[in-house]
């Protein structure tokens, strides 16, 4: 059935099973290709959007169970968003990534966190970012970037 | 057919490169013929430059996240002189013609290509001088380059790349083996810590990956191939995959029985990718019986005791008279090693564009090995190479498993008999059941110690897989020289081989990434015999001599510094610690590069282990090329092996691997992942490759840290915390 969903604050509509993952639904039904696919069961992280300001992996979402009227933020709605921009400014300066194809779910992650505690501790780090797997193992420079970008002194 | 750059071959062709260094280039420099747009001049295959005076240099290895795609251009930018900010990097089709072989393996661009690539700009930039000193009536000796621009010194006339590229056409290419090269002292750009070029994409989430691929009217296929590997299609239920909405076609390929070809299977197309999969769990498959399908991990570790028992098939090293040292020893060990089967599981799944018309095939592959992945499709479909254009995307990690080809001919198949572009791409059970798995090993060992604490004895009966043990599968040999053969008076290595049905092939740092695990760890065992330091046990064992078997040999004083220094980073025995916390120790010589790492790592009363802190010293060479990328390199190497030692374990039960996603098949995650610091010793030695070798010594570190912390030894991967309860 045709659904309507706001996404990065535009309303789209998908035509598209009751039981397709939103992920599928973002990528292949309206293009928009910035989260993906790493394990589709809710393991990896990499295809993390926000859903009403929430982190969700959204290969393990239907779209069919959105609430009508959410907003669903991807990564290509991150420079939309201060606390997006900072992130994504830290990920560059520290040239966080190595494939880089975790990042977009590394993003998502980190500035649902910092919206939650803008100045997170190593505990708060850990939990949040528990979620999504690197598998290029870029968890040094990650930490870096989060503390960074919340205005906390960076180890090198 | 895969490549593997491994053993006595990987090193051959390392001398052969090297001899060649300097003297030729591995790629032609000529512009490739009708290369040029409007107004950008193309000084040679790897360098236009347009009228604006932005260089556009094209990156001609596939990019798997080692930053190649940003280093290699940074040579050429150098010593073209031309600021960073003006460069723009192409990303090179599949084509060996013009940039020889494209590949991503073997930690090998950064020492293959250091020397050529600074030709290929120093050649672009001698272009560019002789086109100002054409134009200004004066010798090119009396123009000097800087930022982009060439200057006449004594009139200050200068011109811009932009301005002069045009009538570079007029002035002869100079001899790239003689042209003159920069001072280390002038560089700009090599030497400075440069983020990936890739990285504003990458940030903001923009298509870049193969599994980003979108064509005109494209449709999207899954591949479900036998759980053991080669098996054909008994029967399956077509029709009820046709009946799922959006399933626009399914089909049986009959494939072949090579396990690095097109494997039989069932694809499913469809109108989307969830609609296509949705039709591929109608299809109730049934396999034929298979030859390999008793094949287990538990069988294999039990077959390798039984051959253990008895002499090695071939004993293909035998210095002095190991049995008699064994008897004359003041103390001996004896020790059983076994490592399991792992998977490289590169974050993005397999996949590939394919678009079949008119006799030619276009494809987009996220691919470390494209020239093979042509050839191989080229057989497969009957089709001629040069009607096959591959053009390499960024791959989402590589880990070498994308030097087979499997997921580029099946997606090329499956575009021909769909009439469509099609996008295949697996689930992550497709990639985790279909690996090149890093192959299992068990080592059977015997060493000696004499009173002084020297190794006088050391006997290893490695059990592989192969047809024979000089027939090894894809990445389960030895070398006959690999270390500590050379270093001990008295060594002795035999091999036997079981047979395999299950595919195996280089993973980060092939062979390596065993291999450390057991002879750093018995080293260490034989240290403890000797109630010798385990630092200052190696140091003795590494001798004095500066190469050991000669050129080309193993360089002990290289690998004396990074012990020395790696000692002094984390203040080895000097550092009082708690209980149950230890630090290990351990080096490796892979890829060129020299390696030695300190872990200090906690256990807890219930087991779990906690790696506290790694350091790295590290010997590759007088140069890195772009300090942050290395950093990255040798900080995930180090991670990635972490997270092999205390997770990774593929089981191969009934011919088939068992686990099939990271819920079974953990990676190591945020609060795992340790500090890592590194040094860089920058010795005066050519600069080599960092993308493997900082992973092998992680992991016998870490079992030594443990072992430091409990006295418990581990001899088998992954580790087993239930052996570490307090
Ligand atoms: S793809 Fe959604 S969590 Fe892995
Ligand atoms: S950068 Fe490659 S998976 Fe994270």
């Amino acid at each position: 059935m045709a659904y309507r969903l706001n996404v990065n604050g535009k309303v789209l509509t998908a035509d598209v099973d009751d039981d397709t993952p939103l992920l599928w639904t973002l990528r292949d039904t309206l293009g928009i290709t910035g989260p993906k696919f790493g394990c589709g069961v809710a393991q990896c992280g990499a295809c993390t959007v926000h859903i009403d300001g929430a982190p969700m992996r959204s290969c393990s979402v239907p779209v069919s169970a959105i609430p009508a009227g959410a907003k669903i933020v991807t990564i290509e709605g991150m420079a939309a968003d201060p606390v997006g921009r900072k992130v994504q400014a830290a990920w560059s300066e520290l040239d966080v990534a190595q494939c880089g194809y975790c990042q977009p779910g590394q993003i998502m992650s980190a500035t649902a966190l910092l919206k939650a505690k803008p100045r997170p501790s190593d505990a708060d780090i850990d939990a949040a970012m528990s979620g999504n797997i690197c598998r290029c193992a870029t968890y040094n420079r990650i930490r870096a970037a989060i503390k960074q970008a919340s205005g906390q002194p960076v180890e090198a | 057919m895969t490549f593997e750059l491994t053993g006595a071959s990987r090193r051959d062709f390392i001398q052969a490169s090297a001899s060649a260094a300097g003297l030729m280039l591995t790629f032609s420099i000529a512009p490739k013929a009708g290369a040029a747009d409007a107004g950008v001049k193309p000084l040679n295959a790897f360098v236009r430059v347009a009228p604006d005076g932005v260089v556009t240099i094209m990156a001609k290895n596939p990019e798997i996240g080692q930053g190649i795609k940003t280093s290699l251009p940074m040579i050429i930018a150098e010593e073209l002189d031309v600021p960073w900010e003006m460069v723009r990097i192409e990303q090179a089709d599949n084509d060996p013609k013009t940039y020889g072989r494209q590949f991503a393996g073997g930690s090998m661009a950064t020492p293959l290509h250091w020397d050529d690539h600074r030709r290929v700009g120093a050649v672009a930039r001698a272009m560019l001088i002789q086109a100002a000193a054409l134009a200004w009536n004066c010798p090119a000796g009396e123009c000097v380059t800087d930022k982009g621009m060439v200057i006449h010194v004594a009139t200050k006339r200068r011109a811009t790349y932009g301005a002069l590229a045009a009538q570079c056409s007029a002035v002869t290419m100079p001899d790239p083996k003689t042209v003159a090269l920069k001072d280390p002292k002038d560089y700009r750009i090599i030497g400075k810590a440069t983020p990936q070029y890739d990285t504003a994409k990458i940030v903001s989430g923009q298509p870049l990956f193969g599994i980003d691929v979108k064509r005109p009217g494209m449709l999207y296929a899954t591949y479900e191939k036998a759980p053991v590997f080669a098996a054909k299609v008994a029967a399956c239920d077509l029709d009820a995959a046709r009946a799922v909405k959006g399933v626009r076609g399914a089909f049986v390929v009959d494939g072949g029985t090579a396990l690095d070809g097109l494997l039989p299977g069932v694809a499913v197309v469809g109108d989307s990718w969830w609609a296509a999969r949705k039709g591929r769990k109608q299809l109730a498959t049934k396999w034929a019986e298979h030859p390999t399908s008793q094949q287990s991990s538990a069988g294999f570790a039990k077959r390798a005791a039984e051959l253990a028992a008895g002499a090695p098939q071939m004993v293909t090293r035998h210095d002095g008279d190991v049995d008699a040292a064994l008897k004359g020893a003041a103390k001996t060990v004896k020790a059983a090693y076994a490592y399991p089967f792992i998977a490289h599981v590169p974050m993005e799944p397999q996949n590939c564009t394919a678009e079949y018309k008119d006799g030619k095939l276009e494809i987009w592959a996220p691919t470390q090995n494209p020239e093979s992945g042509r050839q191989l499709v080229a057989r497969t479909l009957g089709l001629q190479p040069d009607d096959i254009t591959i053009h390499m995307t960024r791959c989402g990690g590589g880990f070498g498993r994308r030097l087979s080809n499997d997921y580029m001919v099946e997606a090329a198949w499956i575009a021909r008999e769909a009439k469509a572009p099609v996008k295949l791409l697996w689930t992550r059970e497709d990639d985790l059941h279909h690996d090149f798995y890093r192959p299992a090993g068990f080592h059977f060992f015997e060493g000696g110690v004499d009173a002084a604490g020297n190794i006088v004895a050391w006997k290893n009966h490695f059990v592989t897989f192969g047809d024979a043990p000089d027939k090894p599968a894809s990445s389960a040999g030895m070398s006959a020289s690999e270390f500590p053969a050379r270093f001990i008076p008295n060594y002795q290595l035999g091999m036997s081989a079981m047979p395999l049905g299950v595919p195996t092939g280089p993973l980060r740092a092939p062979g390596s990434n065993a291999l450390a695990f057991v002879m750093q760890s018995f080293i260490d065992e034989l240290a403890e015999a000797a109630n010798a330091d385990p630092i200052a046990f190696r140091l003795k064992l590494l001798g004095d001599q500066q190469m050991v078997g000669g050129s080309g040999g193993y360089n002990a004083e290289r690998m004396r510094g990074v012990v020395k220094a790696v000692a002094e980073m984390s203040g080895w025995g000097k550092t009082k610690l708690a209980a149950r916390s230890g630090m290990g120790t351990a080096f490796h010589f892979s890829h060129m590069g020299y390696f030695a790492e300190v872990v200090q790592a906690h256990v807890a009363a219930d087991g779990q282990v906690k790696v506290d802190k790694v350091w790295v010293a590290a010997d590759v060479g007088r140069q890195i090329v772009n300090p942050s990328g290395a950093m990255n390199q040798v900080q995930g190497a180090v991670i990635d092996g972490l997270s092999a030692a205390l997770f990774q374990k593929v089981t191969i039960e009934n011919g088939a691997a068992v686990q099939a996603n990271f819920d079974v098949y953990p990676l190591l995650r945020m609060a795992d992942a340790p500090p890592v610091e590194v040094r860089f010793l920058k010795t005066d030695y050519p600069p080599t490759g960092l993308g493997e070798p900082a992973l092998p010594p992680a992991i016998p570190a870490l079992a030594n840290a443990i072992h430091a912390a409990t006295g418990v030894r581990l001899r088998e991967l992954p580790i087993d915390t239930s052996l570490l309860k307090a």
